[in-house]
C-alpha cells in the first residue's frame, strides 16, 4: 500500500502527461502520413493556442474563450498550411521542411513580441483545476480527465478516418498521392482537413497541459513538441495508435526516472529513447503497416 | 521574373532594417552607461525591474558633472535574453556603444558568460544582484554593489535550521545555471554544517512539469522546499506545491523577491519565505516616488508586472546607476580605464544601505540580508527581522 502511495503521484502524473503529449504527436503523425512532411511548427502552434487562451480569457468570459481558443488555432493551423506549405508543394521536400522551420521561429518570435518575452500566467480553469485525492495522492482533477479525453478523441478520430467519406480521402492521399489526385480526389481539401484536426488536438492538449503547468512563454512548445515528434516517430510516424501509445510510454517513463531521482536524466532518456528507436526498429512500434498510414 | 521579384523584396527588407538601425547619434558632451540585462527568455521580468530601476535613477538624474563638465547620461540597454551564448554578443554590442562603465546583470551566468567581453575591452562591468562568487573572481573589472551566495546560503540554512526548525531540506535547482546551483551548493554545505540533511535534484533547462520534484520532497519527508530558482519556474512551483497539497514552506534566495511571485501565491494555502537587498517600506521617499513613476506610465508598469510593487532589484538598479554616476566623478573622467581605477574607492550611501567595495574582488561589503514572507491573503511582502551575520 505504501509503495503505491509513493509511485502513484508519478504515474499519475505520468499518464496525464502522455495524454497531452498524445494529442500533439497525433498532429505531427497525420502530417507526415499524408505529406511526407514533418511540421516543425507544431509545437509552435500548441504554444499559440496557450497563448490565445491568455489573451482571451483576460477579457473574455471562459464559456465563450475556450472555443474561440480552439477556433483561432484550427484557423492558425489552415494558415500557415495555406501560406507556408501549399506554394511549396511541387518543391523538394526540403524546402517544404525549412519553410516549416521558418514558421516554427516566426511563431515564437511573435509571441516574443506580443509577451514581451515574459511568462503569462495561464487562467484556472473551474472544476478541472480543482485539486482531488486519489488513494492518498493529491492532484489536480485535469490529471484524471487528460487520458480520458484523449482516448475519446482517438476513437473519435479513427473512426472518423474509417468510416467518413474524408476519412477514406486520407488514407487514399497517405497511400499515394499522385493516384489519388487522378481518381479525382480534392488532394488541397484533404490536406487542409488533416491541419484542421491536428491544430484541433493541439488546442485541446494546451488546454490540459496549461492547466496543470499554468505559465505560458514563447518557447513553451520547443520542449513538448520535439518530445512529441519523438513519440510520434518511437510509435511509428504515419501512425495514430502509435502516436498514442508512444507518447504514454514517454510521458510515464519520463517521470517514473524522475521518481527514482534521476532526475537529471529524464530529457537524457527521450532523446536516448529515440535513438535507439531508430537504429532497432527504424520504422518504429507500429510503422510497418504500409496501409496503416494515417 | 520570379527571381527578380524574390531579389527585389528581399532588398526591401535589407533597407528597411537598415533604415532602422541608422538613427544618428546626439550631441558631443554625453557619457555612455550600458545596461548589460536580460529583457526576454527565464530571467526577462527580474531584468526589466532592475533595468526600472536605472531608468528611474536616470529620469531623477539626467546629467552628471564630472571634471567640472556637465555631461549628458545616455543609457543604452541591450537584451542579453537570460541566455549565456546570447551574453557575449550582447556583452559586445555594449563595447561597441563606448560605454564609460556597465551595470547589470541579473542573474549569474550571464554575468560571468559577459564578463570576458568586457574585460577585453577594458571597459568595467558593476553587477548589480548577480551574487555568485565567481562574476567577480578573477576578472578585475568586474564588480558587484550587493551580497554573495555563500553569505546568502547560510543566511538561508540558519533560518530553516533555527528559525523553521527543520533537519530536513529539499533542495532544487537547474542544472547548469550558475545562480541557483551555487546557491544550492552553498546552501547544502551551511544546513549540513549545522547537522542537517539534504536531498538535492535539479530540473533540465525547459522542464514546466515539477509534479515529480514535488512529489519527491513529500516522500521524503523534507520540512522545507528550497529552490532559487527563475521566477518563472517559480510559478510552476508554487502552483505544483499547492496541487499536491504539501505543507513544506517554500524558501528561496532574491530572485523570488518579485510580484510575479506574490501572483502566483495569492489565495493559496503555501508559505514563501525569502532572503533580499531592500525591503519595501525601508526608504519610505525612495518608495513613495517611484511608486509615482511607476504608475504614470504604462510601458513601466506593465514592465514591473502590472503593479507597484517595489522589487529589491529595483531598489538596487536605481543604487546601481547613482555608484556608476560618483565612481565616474571620482575619476574625474569618462574614460573606462579611469573610471576602474576609481571604483576601488567609491563610497555611496544608497537607499539599500552603504555601498563600498572591498580590495581583494571588488565585492560589496554587506553583513545584512533582509527577509520577507509572502502574504498570501493580501499579495504583499511581510518584513521579517532582517540577519546580519560576521
Amino acid at each position: 500500500m505504501s509503495f503505491l502511495q509513493n509511485s502513484l503521484p508519478y504515474i499519475l502524473a505520468g499518464i496525464s502527461v502522455g495524454g497531452q503529449y498524445a494529442l500533439i504527436a497525433i498532429g505531427y503523425t497525420m502530417v507526415y502520413g499524408i505529406l511526407r512532411l514533418i511540421n516543425f511548427a507544431h509545437g509552435d502552434v500548441f504554444m499559440a493556442a496557450g497563448m490565445f487562451m491568455v489573451f482571451l480569457s483576460a477579457s473574455l468570459p471562459l464559456g465563450v474563450a475556450v472555443p474561440l481558443v480552439l477556433l483561432l488555432t484550427v484557423l492558425l493551423g489552415f494558415l500557415i498550411e495555406r501560406a507556408a506549405y501549399k506554394p511549396l508543394r511541387s518543391a523538394p521536400r526540403m524546402s517544404v521542411m525549412i519553410s516549416a522551420i521558418g514558421v516554427s521561429y516566426l511563431l515564437q518570435n511573435c509571441a516574443l513580441y506580443f509577451t514581451g518575452g515574459l511568462a503569462k500566467v495561464y487562467p484556472q480553469l473551474p472544476w478541472l483545476s480543482d485539486t482531488v485525492t486519489i488513494l492518498g495522492a493529491v492532484t489536480k482533477r485535469v490529471t484524471l480527465i487528460t487520458p480520458i479525453l484523449t482516448l475519446v478523441l482517438v476513437i473519435g478520430l479513427s473512426l472518423f478516418i474509417r468510416y467518413t467519406k474524408v476519412g477514406m480521402a486520407m488514407r487514399a492521399v497517405s497511400k499515394d498521392f499522385e493516384t489519388a489526385r487522378l481518381m479525382g480526389i480534392k488532394v488541397n481539401s484533404v490536406i487542409s482537413t488533416t491541419f484542421i484536426i491536428g491544430s484541433l488536438l493541439a488546442a485541446v492538449g494546451s488546454l490540459l497541459y496549461f492547466t496543470n503547468y499554468a505559465s505560458v512563454t514563447p518557447t513553451s512548445g520547443g520542449m513538448p513538441g520535439l518530445k512529441c515528434f519523438v513519440a510520434a516517430v518511437f510509435g511509428g510516424i504515419g501512425s495514430i495508435p502509435g502516436a498514442v501509445i508512444g507518447a504514454f510510454i514517454i510521458g510515464i517513463c519520463e517521470n517514473i526516472i524522475k521518481g527514482l531521482g534521476w532526475t537529471t536524466f529524464s530529457d537524457a532518456f527521450t532523446f536516448a529513447l529515440l535513438i535507439v528507436i531508430l537504429l532497432v526498429k527504424p520504422t518504429g512500434l507500429f510503422g510497418e503497416k504500409a496501409t496503416d498510414k494515417v | 521574373m520570379k527571381k527578380v521579384l524574390a531579389l527585389v523584396l528581399a532588398c526591401v527588407m535589407v533597407f528597411a532594417l537598415a533604415a532602422c538601425g541608422g538613427s544618428g547619434k546626439s550631441s558631443a558632451d554625453t557619457v555612455t552607461i550600458g545596461v548589460f540585462e536580460p529583457a526576454s527568455g527565464d530571467n526577462g521580468a527580474g531584468g526589466k525591474q532592475e533595468t526600472l530601476g536605472v531608468q528611474y535613477a536616470n529620469s531623477v538624474q539626467p546629467t552628471v558633472e564630472i571634471g567640472g563638465k556637465t555631461y549628458n547620461v545616455v543609457v543604452k540597454y541591450v537584451d542579453n535574453e537570460s541566455s549565456n551564448d546570447k551574453a557575449p554578443s550582447a556583452a559586445a554590442e555594449l563595447v561597441n556603444a563606448g560605454c564609460s562603465i556597465v551595470l547589470g546583470s541579473y542573474g549569474s551566468g550571464v554575468s560571468i558568460a559577459g564578463g570576458p567581453t568586457f574585460e577585453a575591452a577594458g571597459i568595467p562591468a558593476v553587477g548589480i544582484t548577480c551574487t555568485n562568487p565567481q562574476v567577480t573572481e578573477g576578472n578585475t573589472y568586474y564588480f558587484r554593489i550587493c551580497f554573495l551566495d555563500p553569505f546568502q546560503g547560510t543566511v538561508l540554512a540558519n533560518y530553516a535550521f533555527n528559525e523553521l526548525g527543520v533537519t530536513k531540506a529539499y533542495c532544487l535547482n537547474k542544472l547548469g545555471d550558475d545562480y541557483s546551483g551555487g546557491l544550492v551548493k552553498y546552501f547544502i554545505d551551511a544546513f549540513e554544517g549545522l547537522g542537517g540533511e539534504c536531498v538535492h535534484e535539479e530540473f533540465p533547462d525547459g522542464n514546466s512539469d515539477f509534479t515529480s520534484y514535488v512529489a519527491n520532497a513529500k516522500a521524503a519527508d523534507c520540512g522545507v522546499f528550497f529552490s532559487p530558482v527563475s521566477t518563472e519556474a517559480a510559478q510552476l512551483i508554487i502552483d505544483q506545491v499547492v496541487a499536491q497539497g504539501a505543507s513544506f514552506p517554500l524558501l528561496a534566495g532574491d530572485t523570488w523577491d518579485s510580484n510575479v511571485i506574490l501572483q502566483a501565491a495569492k489565495g493559496k494555502d503555501v508559505q514563501v519565505t525569502v532572503t533580499t537587498f531592500y525591503p519595501e517600506g525601508a526608504d519610505a521617499n525612495f518608495d513613495s516616488s517611484i511608486k509615482a513613476w511607476i504608475n504614470g506610465d504604462s510601458t513601466n508598469l506593465a514592465n514591473n508586472g502590472g503593479d507597484d510593487t517595489v522589487a529589491a532589484v529595483t531598489a538596487m538598479g536605481y543604487d546601481a546607476y547613482f555608484f556608476a554616476l560618483a565612481a565616474m566623478q571620482k575619476a574625474g573622467s569618462t574614460e573606462p580605464a579611469k573610471v576602474m581605477a576609481a571604483l576601488w574607492d567609491t563610497e555611496i550611501n544608497g537607499v539599500t544601505g552603504p555601498i563600498a567595495l572591498d580590495k581583494t574582488n571588488g565585492d560589496a561589503i554587506r553583513n545584512t540580508a533582509f527577509v520577507k514572507q509572502a502574504d498570501t491573503a493580501t499579495g504583499t511582502w511581510i518584513a521579517l527581522d532582517p540577519v546580519t551575520v560576521g
